[in-house]
């Protein structure tokens, strides 16, 4: 009902903090990952940590960045790897 | 030994000046002592917004430039009793004073008075860190807009930075009907997105645009919906637990009632 009225009197059929909850969403994502250098170098000392379980990495050649554009933001890892460990090590596999 | 307060927000316009008058009102009438700081040098307000911009003598500058003692600054307000204000310099800039006097300041205040409640420059620059330099405790306001959110998380961000653990938020100029509708965001999802306790909500309200032409703090209004949301934040302020008010503001009816109950 309210939204017919709405209508008939040419207002917008409601919904658009649906639209500023997702853009304060994503500018958020921004802001809070622009803050802190200092999360990413964690999470890059982190990251070595687990890959290096699995092959061995170049450490110094690393690179760990956000990538942003207007609808996401996204992790994006270089990692290159100088040798692949034996697959017998892989932690996961039992005998 | 009394608190000190900081009320910020980043984004100007939003409401920090209001609520700090309010706040400080409203602690008078329950019997506090209260000093409010304006630390927003060259763009005093807090006077103006208190009705006391005709008394004052001496401003902040002043004080921390050695000129006046501080009690000589200090505007006693007649209206409520236990309530002074230290202006804020006019013709100076934020520079004026520094974060040490600041602390100074502060420290002497809250020997003498139970709450001191210092009201933020916009802006995330020397205004603001001279304004929480002194604060022990932090009042993030926002309003539900993306704006205002986006900044109060910056601010947020920076007061936990500075040490100001677990600031609390205001949201002002909430538009029940608008949130019914969809078209604004609504108290659960502003808390949600900041995840910092609530600590009150102050409808959108002419009324407080009527009490600031009169320099009369809404707090002290009987019939108003945003008189009653800072008394509660006082009340909590205080200790005591205060649901939120029901903000649905009711029919046409139910308004003019209110309208013709209040003169
Ligand atoms: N709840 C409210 N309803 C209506 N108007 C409000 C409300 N809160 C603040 N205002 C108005 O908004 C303007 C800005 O408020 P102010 O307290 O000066 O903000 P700030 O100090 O953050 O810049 C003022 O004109 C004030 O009267
Ligand atoms: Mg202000």
């Amino acid at each position: 009902m309210l939204d017919f009225i709405n209508r008939v009197l040419g207002r917008e059929s409601g919904g658009s903090k649906e639209i500023a909850k997702e853009r304060l969403r994503l500018v958020l994502v921004h802001d809070r990952a622009s803050v802190s250098p200092q999360l990413l170098q964690a999470l890059k000392t982190d990251l070595i940590q687990v890959i290096s379980k699995y092959m061995d990495i170049d450490e110094k050649a690393m690179e760990v960045t956000l990538d942003s554009n207007e609808r996401q933001v996204a992790l994006v890892a270089s990692i290159p790897v100088k040798s692949m460990k034996r697959a017998t090590r892989t932690p996961a596999v039992s005998i | 030994m009394g608190e000190v307060i900081v009320v910020t927000s980043g984004k100007g316009g939003v409401g920090k000046t209001t609520t700090t008058a309010n706040l400080g009102a409203g602690l008078a009438l329950m019997g506090r002592r209260v000093a409010l700081v304006d630390a927003d040098i060259g763009l005093r307000n807090l006077d103006v917004v208190l009705g006391l911009e005709n008394r004052i003598v001496y401003d902040i500058t002043d004080v921390t430039g050695g000129h006046c003692r501080l009690r000589q600054a200090l505007i006693k307000d007649k209206r409520f009793e236990g309530l002074f204000l230290l202006p804020a310099a006019q013709t100076k800039d934020k520079t004026a004073v520094s974060p040490e006097q600041m602390k100074a300041l502060c420290a002497e205040l809250k020997e003498e008075f139970d709450f001191v409640i210092i009201d933020c420059p916009a802006g995330i620059e020397q205004g603001f860190k001279n304004a929480i330099a002194g604060a022990e405790k932090a009042i993030v306001v926002t309003t539900p807009e993306v704006a205002a959110v986006r900044d109060a998380d910056r601010v947020i961000g920076l007061l936990e930075a500075a040490e100001l653990r677990d600031p609390k938020l205001i949201i002002n100029r909430i538009r029940p009907r608008m949130v019914r509708a969809g078209d604004m965001m609504s108290i659960e999802d502003i808390v949600d997105i900041l995840a910092v306790d609530l600590l009150g909500v102050i409808p959108e309200d002419e009324m407080v645009v009527i009490s600031t032409n009169r320099g009369e703090p809404i707090v002290q209004d009987e019939h108003s919906r945003s008189g009653q949301a800072y008394r509660n934040i006082a009340r909590r302020i205080l200790g005591e637990q205060v649901p939120l008010m029901n903000l649905d503001e009711g029919g046409f009816l139910a308004r003019l009632w209110r309208r013709m109950i209040r003169g």
